[in-house]
C-alpha cells in the first residue's frame, strides 16, 4: 500500500489555497517544520505568522484576524490545540462562530515515542462537544487535501485531525470529498465498521480476513465527526444490523457516543467499540503501541466477529 | 444626544462622528452612569463597578477620540473598541446607545430573557460590539488579531482593548503583550482600567500587580500614566498614543472602581452586586 504523510499534504495545499485566496493568513505555535505550514511561511511570509509558544493567544489572534475578514488557518500538535485553548475555543470561536481553521497534526497514540503527553486521545471529545465547530478526521492524503479545501471555502470554526506517520492511501486521485456525508469503502451485508482517520485502513484490512471466512463487512467512513452523516448511520443499522466502530481515541465523547446515540434513537443493533478505553498509552513506535492498544485489524475482526454473533 | 445622533456627519477616515469638549465630555460620562445604575438595578444583578470606573475612559473614546458608524457597523475602516472585561457591559452598551447604535430604552432590557444585552458581551447579538468576552484574559489576544489585520490591509484604523487591573492576573494577558511588540502593532491601545480592587478584596492583597506600568514597559510596550477621571489626561494620552511608532501602547488608567456614586466608590461589594432600589436612588440624585 502506498503511503503518504496527512501533514506533508496539508502543508502543500495550504500553499496552493493561498495562491487563489489572498485573504488566508496562517498561524503557527513555533511547530511550522512538523506541521508542514511552514510551505507556506516561506511562499507567503507576510501572511504567516509563528505565534511562539503561546496557544490560547493564537486562538484569540486567530478570531481576531477572522472578525476583520481573513480566512485563518491556525495549527500546532493536536494535543495542544485542543487541552491547551479550550476555553479560547469555546470563547472566540464556538460561541462567535468565526472563520479559524484547526488543523492540527499528531492526533492520537501513533504520535508515538514522545509518549502520553503527546498523544492527543481526547480532542475529538473536546472539539465536538463545542457547538458550531466542524470536526473532521480524514482517512488518507488525498482526503486530507479534499477537507482543507472544503474548509478553506465553507464559513465557519473548522476542526481537522491529522497525523504524525505516514499514512495507507484510501482513496484514489479522482475522489470526492463531500462534507457531512459518510462513505461506504467497501460493501457487505453481514456487519459494518464505521472508522475514522487511520482505522478506515485497519477496517479495510479487517474485511479482507472476515470476507475469507465468509463474513460481508461493510467499511464506511465517517470523515465528518460533527456534522454526523446520522442517516448514513440509521441505514447502515438497519441494513446489515451490527455495527462496530474504531477510532483512535478514547472511549468516551469520540466517534463511538457520536454513532451510538444515533443507532439508539433510531435503529438500535448490537454495537462494538475499538477505541483506547479508559486509559492513557505509553511511549513506543506507532504500530507497536496499536497493537498493545487494541487497534489492529485483528481486533476490528474480532469485535465484528462479536457483534454478529449478538445478531 | 440619543436624537441628535442621525443628524449627525458620517464619520470618514479622516473625521469622527463625535467631537464633544471637555465639558460636555464630562456631562456624557454623568449620563453614562446613571445608565449603569439604572440599567443593573433594573436588572437586579451586574457589575456596576467595574463599569463605573471605566466611564470617563469610554466616554472619551466614544464621544471624541474613535472613528465609526452606527448605521454602518461593519465600516472596514472604523476603530475598534474591545471590552475585554467583559463584566464591565453596562459601560459599554450605555455607550453604544447614546452613540446611536440602538434605542437608550432598549438599556432596559439589560440581561433579560431574549434581550440583545446579554450579561456579558456577545458579538452575535449586539449592534457595535467586537468581541463575545467575559471570560477574562482573553480580549488582547482578539485585538492583537484585529490590529495585525489592520496592517495586513494597510488601513490606518486603531484598535482599543480596555482591560481590568484584576484581568492582568490572567496568563494569556502577557501572551497577547508579547506577541503585540513582537509583531510591532503601533495601532494597537490597551487601558488598564486600573481600579485597584477585584472581586473579594484589593488586587494588592490578593495578587499584587505593581508596578504594572514597568511590568508592561518590560513587555516592550510604550506606557503611559494617568488619572482615569480626569479627561485633559485620558485625552492627552489617546493622542501620545496615536504618535508612538513600532510599538504598541499601554495606558495605564488609576480608577477608582463605584467612582461618581459616594458610597459605591471603594467598595468591594459593589463589584458584582448591584444597587437596591433605595441605593439606586440615592446614586442617581448624586449624579444629576
Amino acid at each position: 500500500m502506498v503511503e503518504i504523510s496527512t501533514r506533508e499534504t496539508y502543508g502543500k495545499t495550504l500553499v496552493e489555497l493561498g495562491k487563489e485566496n489572498k485573504g488566508i493568513v496562517v498561524l503557527d505555535a513555533d511547530l511550522s517544520p512538523s506541521t508542514m505550514t511552514h510551505f507556506f511561511g516561506q511562499e507567503f511570509p507576510d501572511r504567516f505568522f509563528n505565534c511562539g509558544l503561546e496557544e490560547q493567544n493564537m486562538i484569540g489572534v486567530a478570531a481576531g484576524l477572522a472578525a476583520s475578514g481573513k480566512t485563518v488557518f491556525a495549527s500546532t500538535f493536536a494535543v495542544f490545540a485542543s487541552c491547551r485553548c479550550f476555553d479560547q475555543l469555546r470563547m472566540c470561536l464556538s460561541q462567535t462562530g468565526l472563520n479559524v481553521k484547526i488543523v492540527a497534526t499528531h492526533g492520537g497514540i501513533t504520535v508515538g515515542e514522545d509518549g502520553t503527553s503527546h498523544q492527543a486521545i481526547e480532542d475529538l471529545a473536546l472539539y465536538c462537544s463545542l457547538p458550531g465547530f466542524t470536526v473532521i478526521v480524514p482517512a488518507d492524503a488525498i482526503e486530507t487535501a479534499e477537507a482543507v479545501k472544503v474548509a478553506a471555502n465553507t464559513y465557519g470554526p473548522f476542526y481537522i485531525r491529522l497525523s504524525r506517520p505516514r499514512t495507507p492511501l484510501v482513496y484514489s486521485e479522482d475522489y470526492h470529498f463531500t462534507l457531512g456525508k459518510a462513505v461506504t469503502v467497501r460493501e457487505g451485508r453481514d456487519a459494518a465498521v464505521i472508522a475514522v482517520g487511520i482505522m478506515v485502513a485497519k477496517a479495510l484490512e479487517a474485511a479482507d480476513v472476515l470476507a475469507k471466512q465468509g463474513i460481508g463487512c461493510r467499511v464506511i467512513n465517517m470523515h465528518t465527526l460533527k456534522p454526523l452523516d446520522e442517516e448514513a448511520i440509521a441505514r447502515v443499522a438497519s441494513e446489515v444490523g451490527a455495527i462496530v466502530v474504531a477510532e483512535e481515541h478514547l472511549a468516551h465523547g469520540g466517534l463511538g457516543s457520536r454513532v451510538a446515540q444515533v443507532v439508539a434513537r433510531t435503529k438500535p443493533v448490537p454495537m462494538s467499540f475499538i477505541n483506547l478505553k479508559d486509559r492513557y498509552a505509553l511511549s513506543g513506535r506507532a504500530e507497536e503501541l496499536l497493537e498493545r492498544c487494541g487497534l489492529t485489524a485483528k481486533d476490528i475482526a474480532e469485535a465484528v466477529k462479536s457483534v454478529v454473533e449478538r445478531k | 444626544m440619543a436624537n441628535q445622533v442621525k443628524v449627525f456627519r458620517q464619520a470618514t477616515p479622516q473625521a469622527n462622528i463625535f467631537d464633544l469638549p471637555v465639558t460636555e465630555l464630562r456631562e456624557m460620562a454623568k449620563k453614562l452612569r446613571r445608565h449603569i445604575i439604572t440599567m443593573t438595578a433594573t436588572a437586579g444583578s451586574g457589575h456596576p463597578g467595574g463599569s463605573l470606573s471605566a466611564a470617563d475612559i469610554v466616554t472619551a473614546l466614544y464621544f471624541k477620540i474613535m472613528r465609526y458608524n452606527p448605521q454602518n457597523t461593519q465600516w472596514a475602516d472604523r476603530d475598534r473598541f474591545i471590552l475585554s472585561k467583559g463584566h464591565a457591559a453596562p459601560i459599554l452598551y450605555a455607550a453604544l446607545a447614546e452613540s446611536g447604535y440602538f434605542p437608550v430604552e432598549e438599556l432596559a432590557t439589560l440581561r433579560k430573557l431574549d434581550s440583545r444585552l446579554q450579561g456579558h458581551t456577545d458579538r452575535n447579538l449586539t449592534p457595535g460590539v467586537e468581541m463575545s468576552t467575559g471570560s477574562l484574559g482573553m480580549g488582547l489576544s482578539f485585538g492583537v488579531g484585529v490590529a495585525l489585520a489592520g496592517k495586513l490591509d494597510h488601513r490606518d484604523y486603531c484598535t482599543y482593548v480596555l482591560l481590568s487591573d484584576g484581568e492582568c492576573e490572567e496568563g494569556q494577558i502577557w501572551e497577547a503583550a508579547l506577541s503585540a511588540a513582537q509583531f510591532k502593532l503601533d495601532n494597537l491601545v490597551a487601558i488598564v482600567d486600573c481600579n485597584k480592587m477585584q472581586l473579594s478584596g484589593w488586587t494588592r492583597d490578593i495578587m499584587n500587580l505593581e508596578p504594572l506600568g514597568q511590568k508592561w514597559q518590560a513587555f516592550g510596550w510604550h506606557g503611559i500614566d494617568i488619572d482615569g477621571h480626569d479627561f485633559s489626561q485620558i485625552l492627552a494620552a489617546f493622542q501620545e498614543a496615536r504618535k508612538i511608532r513600532t510599538k504598541p501602547i499601554v495606558i495605564i488608567a488609576r480608577t477608582i472602581k463605584g467612582k461618581g456614586v459616594s458610597f459605591m466608590e471603594n467598595n468591594v461589594k459593589f463589584h458584582g452586586k448591584v444597587p437596591t432600589t433605595e441605593e439606586a436612588k440615592r446614586a442617581l440624585r448624586e449624579l444629576e
